[in-house]
């Protein structure tokens, strides 16, 4: 029984650990004939997905005045990028590397947390590990938006107001609890025997870790980091309550910013609305297992 | 892997091993401790922190002053909060209408394992990729009385000049669709996925019995699906109470306070009117109200019994 193969690192859970997935089914229809009724469903759906998207592009390419005379689901007669020039101009860099920064942060923290969390929860004997894994089950039924008095109370009180990593923390106990069950659900999938093993080579906990849990968990590693990794580009809320200055905004915050300055110049917004969304394009092209499944969290076990 | 460690250094290594106990090798309790602390400082002493600061008067500078009931006396009767409850209750209900019926069927559909399934699925999957502020800014956009498309096509359809957004009614629906198209997509994995553990072998049954598409989806995709319809009506009724991005985006509550559902209201109790007591009311209000819909959900689902059977063998 080896390692699983580290040749495709982008999509790692195309190699998942042992017995961690049953064989995928063979290719073949569920249905003898086309489901018309369900295809024409379907090809309805992408209307309704397909057509914002598009306005949203072909929007970005106009010139404001176009936009406004020719109206928005008109192809741009001569295409021009001067809107996303404008963006970056207006300061969306700025935005996107305190979010990169604030990302990093709650990856790193989320990971290394829910990996210990995860490690002693299925293997220690301690009575208070299965006490914490019930913490985490209970604390899933948080609401993040329910508790941000509170938040911005501790924050407050920590000194941490209108910094970066008033953002990190918060955001990061909030993907938590998700990541904890993930990484649990990952590493009870390895073999007690390959425990054992390890037991009798006399590796010690921190051993037993670095050389047995760590590689055998990549999977659930990239999803839960994936997870996290949305969670901070995405989150709105806590920046939103926790910072105030715009050297401290993040790109969701400077999207509804931006939105308040460009109301007459549409094109001009909508712009920054795609450039905030390119760099999870990029993962989601690159790595999608991991992204479908990091965007599921716990829903998907 | 195993073996080799056997092969050699077995019999002292097993010595070793029953001497120390079998606990060897296991870590302890301390591997728990930082994210235990971590998640308790900032989310559940929080949790705490609302039942304490609905009994404060706090304007959000200085320290929380202790005054009772005050803020759950008002809290009970104010006539905005009395209107938020409704509106969240009618958005729940809408969302959860309007959601399962199309993510369901979406997502036994894209179960399937064919090609064009899957491609379609893949674009399907757009708008969770943007975050709730792109979200809601590209529907303002799209939905703008002024510039975007309704300005064209409005007047056919006896829109007023101020929009969709600017109807009490058509402002309540907007945020339901808006809500439904960025949120189908989730719950439309969340079906797929459960879809997939279907054994083939029951449809295989069925058409054997002579069982159209229509009589399986009926007696075998529908009670399959049991617990993932749970699920999934569970996440989307917690989230239709607490989540407000999208009011505060697209609508601000407005027009007038037509769209002010609760979760809306203590945001802007707090952070726009600086009364934290009074917010922190609303949100225990909240808090109680998602507890109760979760705790239901861990009983339906049986994630308390998520533990593996494995563990100990």
């Amino acid at each position: 029984m080896n390692a699983p193969p580290a040749a495709r690192l982008a999509a790692p859970t195309a190699h998942p650990g042992p017995g961690t997935r049953a064989p995928a089914r063979p290719r073949r229809s569920r249905r003898p004939r086309p489901n018309l009724l369900a295809g024409a469903g379907a090809l309805g759906w992408l209307v309704v997905v397909g057509v914002p998207v598009y306005a949203l592009l072909i929007a970005t390419f106009q010139r404001s005045e176009d936009y406004t005379a020719r109206g928005p689901l008109t192809p741009p007669s001569d295409p021009t990028l001067r809107n996303y020039v404008a963006a970056v101009e207006n300061g969306l860099l700025t935005f996107v590397l305190n979010t990169l920064l604030v990302t990093a942060g709650v990856v790193a923290l989320v990971v290394v947390l829910a990996v210990t969390t995860g490690y002693a929860v299925v293997r220690s004997r301690a009575r208070w590990a299965s006490g914490t894994f019930l913490v985490f089950l209970l604390g899933l039924a948080i609401p993040s938006q329910a508790v941000i008095v509170p938040v911005y109370l501790v924050i407050v009180e920590l000194g941490l107001y209108d910094s970066l990593t008033a953002i990190v923390l918060p955001t990061a106990a909030f993907a938590l609890p998700v990541c904890v069950l993930i990484l649990t659900g990952t590493l009870r999938d390895i073999s007690t025997d390959l425990y054992e093993a390890m037991a009798l080579d006399g590796a010690g906990p921190v051993r037993t870790f670095v050389r047995l849990v760590l590689p055998l968990s990549r999977s659930g590693l990239a999803t839960v980091a994936v997870y996290a990794a949305l969670q901070a580009w995405n989150g709105f809320l806590f920046p939103l309550i926790l910072t105030q200055s715009r050297e401290r905004r993040l790109i969701t915050l400077g999207l509804f910013e931006f939105q308040g300055q460009y109301r007459v110049d549409i094109p001009g917004l909508l712009a920054a609305v795609v450039l905030s969304a390119v760099p999870i394009l990029v993962v989601y092209l690159i790595a999608r297992r991991s992204l479908v499944s990091g965007l599921m969290g716990v829903g998907g076990r | 892997m195993s073996s080799a460690a056997l092969r050699t250094g077995g019999a002292p290594a097993r010595g070793a091993a029953r001497r120390a106990g079998p606990g060897v090798g296991r870590p302890g309790a301390l591997w728990v401790l930082p994210g235990l602390v971590f998640f308790c400082l900032f989310a559940v002493l929080p949790l705490g922190l609302v039942a304490y600061l609905s009994f404060t008067s706090w304007d959000g500078l200085g320290t929380p002053r202790f005054v009772g009931g005050q803020n759950w006396s008002r809290l009970a009767g104010d006539g905005l909060m009395h209107q938020a409850v409704g509106l969240s209750a009618g958005l729940t209900a809408a969302n959860w209408a309007v959601q399962t019926p199309i993510s369901l069927l979406l997502g036994v559909w894209a179960a399937g394992r064919q090609r064009n399934r899957a491609v379609l699925a893949a674009v399907f999957f757009v708008p969770l990729l943007l975050s709730s502020a792109a979200i809601a800014i590209i529907w303002k956009s799209l939905l703008d009385p002024n510039f975007g498309p309704l300005a064209q096509i409005g007047p056919w359809l006896g829109l007023s000049d101020a929009g969709v957004l600017g109807g009490a009614g058509s402002a309540f629906l907007v945020i339901v669709l808006v809500t439904a198209w960025q949120f189908i997509p989730f719950h439309m994995l969340l079906y797929q996925s459960g879809a997939r553990q279907i054994p083939e072998s029951l449809y295989q049954a069925a058409r054997i019995d002579g069982a159209g598409t229509l009589r399986s989806f009926r007696h075998i995709t529908l009670p399959q699906l049991r617990h993932t319809v749970t699920m999934s009506s569970v996440l989307m009724v917690v989230g239709s109470l607490t989540y407000f991005e999208t009011v505060l985006i697209l609508t601000g509550g407005g027009p007038g306070t037509a769209t002010t559902i609760v979760p809306y209201l203590m945001y802007r109790s707090g952070f726009v009117g600086w009364e934290m007591g009074y917010s922190a009311a609303i949100a225990a209000t909240l808090v109680i109200a998602a507890t109760a819909v979760s705790l239901v959900m861990v009983r339906l689902t049986g994630f308390g019994a998520m533990r593996s059977t494995r563990e100990g063998m």
